[in-house]
């Protein structure tokens, strides 16, 4: 195996439940040392998919194998050497910060030794949890927890970290926090795997990303590759607007796509210059005027109708 | 992969069992309350306080009738509590397997892990309960030192069946079922308080079935200092319910959790 092997490669991969498919016979491959991106909806197979990474969930049909080892065969070795931050933290309640990291390096077979008391220090010090080492969990801010849980998921030294949904629930400020770790672990060499549905998170990160919806993988690529093949450069979004100034805009404005979202209408463009000179002779009109973003194309991709 | 594929146990278990014991040292307090109080109290107030009415039974006071009894019936519920509300508590709402199951830790290793650990509890509370009779004056012989392997596989043997239990489970209450159907009659009619042979005829066969009249019927003269009879029978039968009862709950488990 070399490093431009990629790390995961899935056939055809399908997952059923009766007659709800969830994972509708879907193929990619993820490079070795890169930041890659599950973006999509909920429902749209994202945990069903890292969950058959792992060998937890069977799969109905395809293959999948993660360092080159065949799942389901192979799973627990996999696993060794996998680290993973499951959507809803699973700390051990009964345990305090530094007896879960312990006690989740026993699961994994490794020896509590000196080398291990090292890595765990090094382990708190990147969560900066050092001070509240001896805290029991459920006094945890949902930062602290989240960090832990990353924490936890290196005291293995793994190859491929997954990470679903990792920031889900948290404050701007603990997200900048976890972003930057992340950031780290990747610059370490480390191939990061994650699912979210913040398109901020996704063009941070993500070196590469698919967006699935309804079991299916709809594109693949870079952030800027995905912008410039499915949605124009530009954006004019206009506020608070009515169903006259709808149409009255409509009217006036040409040579761009329009798409209506609740009282919001959205113009997408290659050139806004003569748009923005009508709008703002209309001074009643609020309008933000910005480059195209992750959250145009998923947008288009999966549509704007409510999920849950 | 196949749910029907048999398991495999490794060295991981011993992790799990690790897990558990340093929770309970935590809280060895209350434990120790619950072990020691409650054989006292029911030595003390059956034992003495029926015992003064009845005398002996099976050729012994009844105080030591019972208290060889309780040894064998301390193990079953002591293993069916752990391996239901404990073992449900870490595998629905603390996610605790959720979290074990992403290392190489499997469900194999963790159900055989719980399973150590409930014949472990069941073991600390066996001799609990010897130590009180043995300040009765119940115990006789050194051979009451092979109550403690006896206790371990009584504890084996219930565990699985909690933990299948636990498998079934949508919520605690579902374990009423298991304790008003199941262990409570057994408890009753299977020679903990009166001797089997007084039970009617097709009765005593069919208790032949359950697996407490058997876990009695060693621990009884192991404490008491009385003739074993038919040992490798009523060993055979603890091992059995122990080995297959584990196999079910692995099988159960895997369907439960891995969707």
């Amino acid at each position: 195996m070399n490093n431009t092997d990629p790390i995961i490669t899935a056939k055809q991969l399908e997952k059923h439940y009766g007659d709800y498919v969830a994972v509708a016979g879907i193929d990619f491959t993820i490079p070795r040392g890169k930041c890659f991106g599950f973006l999509g909806p909920n429902g749209a197979g994202k945990t069903t998919t890292l969950r058959m990474l792992l060998g937890l969930t069977p799969f109905s049909s395809g293959e999948l194998s993660v360092f080159d080892m065949p799942i389901p065969d192979r799973s627990r070795e996999i696993r060794a050497r996998i680290g993973t931050v499951p959507q809803a933290d699973n700390l051990d309640p009964d345990f305090t910060i530094v007896e879960n990291l312990r006690m989740y390096a026993r699961y994994f077979g490794l020896k509590l030794d000196a080398a291990l008391e090292q890595r765990i220090d090094t382990l708190l010090d990147f969560a900066s949890l050092t001070e509240r080492r001896n805290a029991r969990t459920d006094t945890l801010s949902g930062g602290m927890q989240r960090r832990l849980t990353i924490a936890r998921a290196l005291i293995n030294d793994p190859d491929l970290i997954i990470l679903d949904e990792p920031t889900t629930g948290l404050d701007p400020q603990a997200r900048h926090v976890i972003w930057s770790r992340l950031n780290e672990l990747r610059d370490q060499g480390k191939t990061l795997l994650l699912t979210t549905h913040y398109m901020e998170e996704a063009e941070r990160l993500c070196d590469e990303l698919v967006i699935m919806d309804h079991g299916k993988i709809l594109d693949q690529g870079s952030p800027a590759e995905l912008i410039k093949r499915h949605v124009e450069p530009e954006v004019i979004e206009l506020r608070g607007c009515d169903k006259e100034t709808v149409n009255a805009v409509r009217s006036k404005v040409t040579d761009c796509r329009m798409e209506h979202l609740g009282n919001s209408l959205y113009c997408y463009t290659h050139d806004s210059g003569p748009q923005l000179e009508y709008l703002r002779s209309e001074h009643d009109l609020t309008f933000m005027h910005r480059p195209a973003g992750l959250e145009d194309v998923f947008l288009k991709l999966t549509g704007r109708e409510l999920r849950d | 992969m196949n749910v029907w594929q048999l398991p495999r146990i490794r060295k991981n278990a011993f992790a799990i069992w690790h897990r558990n014991l340093l929770v309970w040292k935590r809280l060895i307090g209350p434990a120790m309350v619950l072990n020691f109080g409650e054989p006292t109290l029911y030595l003390l107030g059956l034992g003495f306080g029926l015992g003064f009415f009845i005398g002996e039974m099976g050729d012994m006071p009844y105080i030591a009738f019972l208290a060889s009894g309780i040894v064998a019936s301390s193990a079953m519920t002591t293993a069916s509590f752990e391996g239901m509300y404990s073992v449900f508590t870490r595998m629905v709402p603390q996610r605790t397997y959720e979290a074990i199951m992403a290392t190489p830790t499997d469900i194999d290793d963790i159900l055989a892990g719980e399973m150590l650990w409930c014949a472990t509890k069941s073991l600390i509370s066996a001799v609990a309960i010897l130590i009180v009779a043995f300040f009765l004056d119940v115990v006789h012989g050194w051979q009451v030192i092979f109550v403690i392997p006896v206790v371990f596989l009584i504890g084996l043997c219930f565990a699985g069946p909690a933990i299948v239990m636990s498998s079934l489970a949508s919520n605690y209450d579902f374990f009423n079922y298991y304790f008003v159907l199941v262990i409570t009659p057994m408890f009753i009619v299977s020679g903990v308080f009166y001797p089997v042979s007084t039970l009617p005829e097709l009765m005593q066969t069919a208790v032949q079935f359950l697996p407490l009249p058997h876990a009695v019927a060693l621990t009884r003269p192991l404490v008491t200092g009385q003739e074993l009879t038919q040992p490798v029978l009523h060993l055979t039968v603890l091992a059995v319910y122990a080995v297959v009862s584990y196999y079910i709950a692995v099988v159960m488990v895997r369907k439960k959790l891995l969707i």
